[in-house]
């Protein structure tokens, strides 16, 4: 079953067109991660799919209804939860909370239970009656976690979700994602914390430029790098290592992707040897999600 | 039912955040008091015939004081936002809108009743002159909106079109000079301006002779409204997806 379906969704701002076709499925009950760097129209699908924008062509639905011709249906089964904060600063916690829950036709009684509910799942229940304007960032972070989820949507949007938040709170509402995947929700991530990807989501879309680069599982995204291992390497002075390690320079280290381990580090010490360069650390890793991303986006250009 | 239950929690909203702030409650009363006494001190004017007046203005400036910046402030906020992500149409927003701002001008109207009754004055059709307030309350409120409409997130942008078209309503609509003593081009923009028919219906209230019959009045008041709302509604439609 297809909780959220984008098929060639295009939408230009002016000059500048942000989506040059943007197409995928998400299943019901799965994590997926949305990345990709500033400007490349990650902010603007999102919008599209929750019936903040409209498309210029394309459909996008919602657990099989338009975004567009059935808004108010497709809306009814997500919850948001954007990018910037957008509660009302001079409206308290429970206010907000009380304010969306009516917007989604709860009753009264519902509402209020489920709204202590979420503020104490959140650990903001004591600060119920404060208004929003002496929050911290990583307060509103939770409120607006908790506005999300007050209807008990079927599919959440998460909005780059622990940006700029301290270790505490981006731990927590880690977990909460972590909770909403084992209770079946549908979950739409979009963020630039490859790790929190990583951890978190079944299958990834890079997006770069308006167009989706791929779509996999973390792990397949990885091995696309070209290899199955990183080497990692320092040097005591800069050095031009041979082209054909297909070495990238990072900072003073030089990542090379590899299947041939044993024969890349050999190939290194003799270089070092015959330069005389001494080799100050070396290191091997499996290439991670954000070495993926650059490979991918480099391959794009 | 469920549509005017969201939009009554939207004007719930609007009521706490934006009408129950000090200094717009202070200018709800203050702004058609001074405007008032500027144009009728040391004119020799009935107190019934100033106190019809300022009613209609206070009724006026309360219902567009504050509606027409709601949108450019949900704008700037990014508030509209988190109403349009939620299972509402634009109707309901805009409905919303309306009812809050239409209780604050009713609300507001109390003030200068009470002074009325207080030098003496007791409007001698009170349900008249209430569902008067109301029905224009609801009109000015629509009105208000209209002047959103332009999609702009700059409440300042908003508020110099709004005062553009409020103030010289009020002197085209018979409130200083009856409508009557009018010359005739100034009548036939009269005849434009909703408050005229308000400040009809005040009048009347207050044992003064009308301009219209009160049906007439309370027809065209509400045959505005329509033209008003539907406008607001309309326009809204397109400006609402400008503004984010």
């Amino acid at each position: 079953m297809i909780a959220i379906e984008a098929e060639g969704l295009k939408k230009r701002f002016g000059n500048v067109e942000a989506l040059k076709g943007v197409s995928f499925k998400v299943k019901r009950g799965e994590t997926f991660g949305f990345l990709g760097p500033n400007g490349a129209g990650k902010t603007t699908t999102v919008r599209i799919l929750t019936g903040i924008l409209k498309p210029d062509s394309g459909k996008a639905r919602i657990n099989g209804y338009d975004v567009v011709e059935e808004t108010l249906k497709a809306k009814q089964s997500i919850g948001v939860l954007p990018e910037v904060s957008n509660a009302y600063p001079d409206l308290t916690a429970w206010q907000n909370l009380m304010l969306v829950a009516s917007l989604y036709g709860m009753r009264k009684n519902e509402a209020e239970k489920r709204t202590v509910k979420l503020l104490k799942e959140f650990g903001i229940y004591k600060r119920k009656d404060s208004k929003v304007k002496g929050f911290s960032k990583g307060m509103k972070q939770r409120l607006m976690f908790c506005m999300a989820l007050i209807s008990d949507p079927e599919v959440v949007f998460l909005d780059e979700p622990t940006s700029g938040l301290d270790v505490m709170s981006a731990r927590m509402i880690r977990e909460k994602v972590l909770e909403l995947a084992s209770d079946g929700k549908t979950v739409f991530l979009t963020s630039h914390n490859m790790e929190e990807i990583n951890m978190l989501c079944d299958r990834i879309a890079l997006i770069d430029r308006g167009k989706i680069v791929t779509i996999d599982t973390p792990e397949r995204i990885k091995a696309k790098v070209g290899g199955n291992v990183a080497v990692e390497v320092s040097f005591d002075k800069p050095v031009r290592l041979p082209r054909r390690l297909n070495a990238k320079k990072l900072g003073d280290k030089y990542i090379i992707y590899t299947t041939a381990v044993h024969e890349t580090i050999c190939e290194i010490v003799d270089y070092a040897k015959k330069n005389n360069v001494k080799i100050v650390s070396i290191d091997t890793r499996t290439p991670t999600l954000e070495d993926a991303f650059i490979s991918l986006l480099e391959g794009t250009k | 039912m469920k549509s005017l239950m969201k939009s009554l929690a939207i004007a719930k909203k609007d009521v706490l955040m934006y009408y129950t702030k000090g200094p717009v409650v202070i200018f709800g009363i203050l702004l058609p008091l001074f405007l008032f006494l500027a144009f009728s001190v040391g004119r020799s004017l009935p107190l019934n015939f100033l106190i019809a007046g300022l009613i209609s203005m206070t009724v006026f400036f309360a219902s567009t004081s504050v509606s027409p910046a709601i949108a450019p402030w949900e704008g700037q906020m990014r508030t509209l936002e988190r109403l349009i992500s939620c299972p509402i149409d634009e109707k309901t927003i805009i409905l919303g809108d309306i009812i809050a701002s239409m209780t604050f001008g009713v609300s507001i109207s109390a003030v200068p009743i009470l002074i009325g009754v207080v030098i003496g004055l007791i409007p001698s059709n009170p349900v008249v002159l209430l569902l008067g307030i109301i029905a224009s309350a609801f009109c000015f409120s629509c009105l208000g909106l209209l002047f959103s409409a332009y999609p702009t997130n700059l409440p300042s942008t908003v508020m110099m079109i709004s005062s553009l078209i409020r103030f010289p309503l009020i002197f085209i609509s018979g409130i200083f000079i009856p409508i009557s003593e009018m010359p005739e081009w100034s009548r036939i923009l009269a005849y434009l301006s909703p408050l005229t028919y308000f400040t009809d219906i005040a009048r009347y209230s207050f044992d003064l002779m009308p301009a219209f019959p009160i049906y007439v009045d309370l027809l065209v008041i509400t045959a505005f409204s329509a033209l008003f709302l539907a406008l607001a509604v309309e326009l809204h439609k397109k400006a609402i997806y400008k503004r984010i």
